[in-house]
């Protein structure tokens, strides 16, 4: 450091001794994205190191099979052959079945987990008495999770009845490898050793179960390389393979695909906050155009007055910024204890210092990056000023200026380096840079209009106040274009971010509602229909449809063998279309939650001697079928052979049964087939006794009482929305410094105005009046402009990323629209308020 | 020594200029007391600001002890001043976030002088604010603020000093120990001081004035006040 630089630190902070609060507050517009981005990689990192040691337990072994029937012996030879040469195998049958509790006589939906000995291969069972998990195998015992003794209203002690056979709840299970905890929170768990299976009698004939075999590796020993050689057998039985490592890359893709979306978010709300600290150091640099003056008459030099300034601001940014991490930290640490019982896996909170590291470094930067320009123009206050006010403040702008290009260049690099490294691709972050560059040019051009307007219509005829008001929008130092920029952006991204997550919840929200009935009976027989049928009207109420199910599976196209037709329409080998098992019905109508996008629904053709079905349209893509094609179906042992003649949209998301094939009633109408009855009952108490009545009779036929998962769906949409809630105050919380800072920046020129029309007789009222005017313009526009652009980034989002039909949410829209030009009044107002209390005396003495 | 050759200010006014100055002409040889004097609109501000290098002439020349100052960039003027140049504003123009005595060390601090501490408060204690260091500007009266613009003004031992109005702000009796502190640091340093005035009783206490009018000398003229006795010492 050469000596004319040995003084600069300090006389930098003790120069900014009286302007820290103020500096702060404009610097504090960063601190909310960078706490956005602190908390969103501490999570990210926190849940990912979760992964890494968890996900073997989470998944239960090394390598999972997974099959929906029971394996083929020569597979379970192979598995017994590959046990004796180290692996510890473990296995375990799923299924869902009606629990009962005599004592309570009350019936749930719940899935029965039958275990084998050696289960589970890695982690440990806890329950609560502790230490129960083998006597499962010595007994009829079964284990529950907490939620279902809540829901059968039963006690440990009491017997459960699942099927034709009872167990002792003997305690109740805590964690369980290999069965996440929102799982078991939705859906009541009962744990039984597989030897009792048999027992029940449940899984004959169309019965809904999965086989899993969970294999735990000697050490040393790498699953993808232990399963290579054995996998191409399993798939050709239709059995899925899992190894630990896809299942642990499955997780931390989806958690930084999350994590990319929230950085998204944060830094947009970063960038927001540049705006924030660019209005706000362009009102301190006005403030401290005497100060430069002096300092450049006693001798300082233009690096040395902007080393100065820009010292302050990159001091007062880090304090910004590490506000911000704190932030960002107290999220990370009230964010699990939001969410307990929702993760899958137990999230261990720990300090990240690399991403508070990170947080700093980048809010600092965009402190600093966003500062720069204006501070650049301390460079060019004229050491005249300090001789005469009447001078140019600032000496002309150099077009050739090159800092000013490199400052203008290292923002917009800023802007999609930081894209880029959120999105993890960098055609995908040029995209968001350009986006969020076209959004603050249209801004920009909205504000210039906006002058230009005011200044064409400012009409001698408006009332004077008014008029005043208006030609603040064009006048030299206007506030105009900075004021919109922040309060379009602010308004921009609340309303975008809210649109975004309303689309995504309605779909949700608007099935759990719209069901028609709240309970469904599955797996009804053939001959058990009218049976239940009669329970239900004993009681007074009515079963609203009886929908009838086919078990199928694929055979031929256009009489074309699957992989022969596979290989002439280029389609993937192991073509999940081609393989899966399909549960299909068959009527003579739509239904509400399809919608016919080709062809036309039965009885269209006329003459043929086929009979007709419907596909689902992404099936049909994936098939490669259009419509007349001929697709032969194997129900159970039988072809059957039917004409494509039109192609569904499905909303899967509906509490409905919904199909991917659904065929003319005289195709299918004499296969054997099971049913799913749906019940309109109005009260809780009588599907209570409806549920205990038909499990006694018939326990195989499983129900579900739609309210109660319904209740479940809403409790969980209510918690996102709150959430989301949170967000958008969170985002319009930080709007408040942004447009403090935007509003600040003309602060002295509107109290230099506002006391001159003091003096020359105007009242407080109309001084009021004309601030009024003017920040209600300005908010109107900046507002709704903001609004208008989120429409077009919500749309964008939900169409493109989330693959979603976008709806415009108007009224919550227009809201966030009104609050944010409610917010720029008061803060245009709060800041005018000096106005008031000043005597022109005083303020003009001082101005 | 100081020397202004035909020095012009033009502004631009409508569609054409304004002449501010017109070839103003004159030596100020080192340790003098000079006045400028003159009425409102007389050119006398902008004359200072293009002898002290605060802005350049539309023509002409400043010459500050041999150096030319439109020769030099914005940055070398600033680095000049902070050598070789004091001023004294109307307003005092202290820097308001710095004590008393920080302010007088600023110009030492921007040539990186190790010593500034030490060398403010001794100035701060020659004009009589050895009490008051640790106030702010606003803790202080006008007289004090001045004296501490003055001290600030001696504390890079300044060839030349510039004083803009520096009793404008001040009452009669304030104003006159002002002059007499700027009489005294002139004969003891040895520096070059000019200064700006509508008082024609502190013109007087000058050893020259030199009057404007409409960006003319209309008079250059010595006074019947004591010259100023050019020292080899200076301040420090």
């Amino acid at each position: 450091m050469t000596a004319r630089w040995r003084w600069i630190p300090s006389l930098a902070w003790r120069e900014s001794r009286t302007a820290r609060r103020r500096l702060l507050l404009y610097m504090s517009s960063i601190s909310l994205g960078v706490g956005a981005l602190v908390a969103i990689d501490s999570i990210a990192d926190n849940v990912s190191a979760a992964v890494r040691l968890q996900s073997r337990s989470v998944m239960g072994g090394d390598v999972s099979f997974t099959s929906d029937t029971r394996y083929p012996d020569s597979l379970k030879a192979l598995l017994d052959s590959l046990a004796r040469t180290g692996p510890t195998m473990a296995t375990v049958v799923t299924f869902t079945s009606m629990a009962y509790a005599p004592r309570t006589q009350i019936t749930r939906l719940a899935q029965v987990r039958a275990v084998g000995p050696t289960y589970p291969p890695y982690g440990a069972v806890t329950s609560e008495p502790a230490n129960l998990w083998g006597e499962l195998q010595k007994r009829p015992a079964a284990l529950v999770s907490p939620s279902t003794l809540i829901s059968l209203d039963a006690n440990v002690g009491d017997t459960l009845s699942i099927g034709f056979s009872q167990f002792i709840i003997i305690g109740t299970t805590n964690s369980v490898p290999g069965d996440p905890g929102l799982a078991s929170a939705i859906g009541p768990r009962v744990f039984i050793a597989e030897q009792y299976v048999a027992s029940t009698q449940l899984l004959g004939f169309g019965s809904r179960a999965s086989f899993e075999t969970l294999v735990r590796l000697p050490d040393g020993v790498q699953s993808p390389q232990w399963v290579e050689p054995i996998r191409a057998r399993f798939r050709a039985a239709n059995i899925r393979v899992r190894t630990v490592v896809q299942q642990e890359e499955n997780m931390t893709e989806a958690i930084s695909r999350l994590a990319d979306f929230l950085g998204i978010v944060g830094m947009i709300a970063l960038l927001l906050g540049g705006i924030g600290v660019a209005s706000g150091v362009n009102a301190f640099m006005n403030r401290k155009i005497d100060t430069v003056a002096v300092l450049r008459c006693l001798g300082a030099t233009g690096s040395q007055v902007l080393a100065i300034y820009v010292t302050q601001a990159a001091l007062m940014g880090l304090a910004g910024a590490a506000i911000g991490a704190a932030i960002g930290v107290a999220i990370q640490f009230a964010l699990p204890v939001a969410l307990e019982g929702t993760l899958p896996l137990d999230v261990t909170v720990q300090i990240v210092p690399k991403a508070i590291g990170v947080g700093l470094a980048i809010g600092v930067w965009v402190a600093l990056v966003f500062s720069l320009r204006p501070l650049l123009a301390l460079r060019r206050v004229s050491p005249l000023q300090a001789l005469r006010r009447d001078a140019e403040a600032l000496e002309h702008q150099r077009r050739r200026d090159i800092p000013s290009h490199l400052v203008n260049i290292a923002l917009v690099a800023s802007v999609v380096v930081l894209a880029i490294s959120r999105t993890d691709n960098w055609r995908r972050g040029i995209l968001v840079a350009l986006g969020i560059g076209v959004s603050l040019l249209l801004l920009w051009g909205s504000a210039t209009l906006l002058s230009h307007l005011a200044r064409r219509l400012v009409a001698q005829r408006l009332p004077y106040l008014l008029r005043q008001g208006v030609a603040n929008l064009y006048r030299p130092a206007n506030q105009t274009r900075s004021v919109i920029l922040a309060l379009g952006f602010g308004a921009f991204l609340v309303s975008t971010l809210y649109l975004v997550q309303a689309n995504l919840l309605r779909q949700f929200e608007v099935s759990a509602q719209a069901a028609r009935g709240n309970l469904v009976f599955f797996d009804v027989q053939d001959d058990q229909r009218v049976a239940i049928d009669s329970i239900v009207q004993a009681t007074g109420e009515q079963a609203v449809s009886a929908t009838p199910l086919v078990t199928m599976k694929l055979k031929s196209i256009n009489g074309q063998a699957l992989d022969v037709w596979g290989a002439a329409h280029a389609l993937p080998r192991r073509n999940w279309a081609f393989n899966r098992e399909y549960r299909s019905t068959y009527r003579d109508t739509v239904v509400v939650t399809e919608q016919i996008t080709a062809g036309k629904w039965f009885g269209g053709s006329g003459t043929d001697t086929l009979s007709e079905m419907s596909l689902e349209q992404g099936l049909a893509t994936d098939l490669a079928v259009s419509l007349g094609d001929t697709l032969t179906w194997d129900v159970q042992g039988v072809p059957v052979a039917a004409r494509l003649t039109s192609l569904r949209e499905v909303n899967w998301g509906r509490f409905e049964p919904n199909f991917f094939a659904v065929f003319q009633s005289k195709a299918l109408s004499t296969a054997p087939k099971m049913f799913v009855l749906v019940a309109a009952i109005s009260s809780d108490t009588v599907i209570a006794r409806i549920q205990r009545n038909v499990v006694l009779r018939f326990p195989n036929a499983s129900s579900v009482d739609l309210s109660l998962l319904r209740a479940t769906v809403l409790e969980i949409i209510g918690r996102i929305t709150l959430a989301v809630r949170f967000l958008a105050l969170f985002s319009l919380a930080m709007a408040v410094p942004v447009l403090f800072s935007a509003v600040a920046a003309t602060r002295r020129d509107r109290l230099r105005e506002g006391v001159l029309l003091k003096t020359l007789g105007a009242t407080r009222a109309q001084i009021g009046r004309i601030l009024l005017a003017e920040y209600a313009l300005l908010g109107m526009l900046g507002a709704f402009t903001g609004m208008l652009l989120s429409f077009v980034g919500a749309w964008a989002l939900v169409t493109f990323v989330f693959d979603g039909q976008f709806s415009p949410a108007l009224l919550p829209a227009f809201l966030i629209a009104g609050v944010m030009m409610t917010l720029a009044v008061a803060i245009g107002m709060a800041t005018g308020r000096e106005v008031f209390r000043e005597t022109p005396m005083a303020a003009l003495r001082d101005t | 020594m100081l020397v202004a050759s035909n020095l012009q200010k033009e502004y631009p006014s409508g569609a054409g200029t304004l002449a501010v100055l017109k070839q103003v002409s004159f030596t100020i040889p080192q340790g003098s007391l000079v006045a400028i004097v003159g009425p409102s609109g007389s050119g006398k501000t902008t004359l200072l600001g293009l002898l002290a290098g605060l802005d350049v002439p539309s023509s002409g020349t400043v010459s500050l002890d041999g150096v030319e100052l439109n020769r030099l960039t914005e940055d070398e003027r600033a680095r000049l001043r902070g050598e070789k140049v004091g001023f004294i504003f109307q307003t005092f123009q202290l820097i308001p976030t710095l004590t008393a005595l920080e302010n007088v060390q600023v110009p030492l601090e921007l040539r990186g002088d190790f010593g500034a501490p030490e060398r403010a408060k001794m100035l701060l204690e020659h004009v009589g604010l050895g009490d008051r260091m640790d106030h702010f500007p606003s803790q202080l009266s006008g007289g004090e603020q001045q004296r501490v613009a003055i001290a600030r003004a001696f504390s890079n031992s300044p060839k030349i000093l510039f004083a803009d109005e520096p009793t404008g702000n001040l009452d009669g009796v304030t104003g006159a120990k002002i002059v007499e502190l700027l009489e005294s640091l002139n004969k003891s340093s040895g520096s070059t001081v000019v200064i700006v005035t509508h008082d024609l009783t502190l013109a007087e206490r000058a050893g020259r004035i030199i009057r404007l009018r409409d960006g003319d000398i209309v008079e250059d003229r010595t006074t019947s006040a004591t010259p100023p006795v050019p020292a080899s010492s200076t301040a420090r």
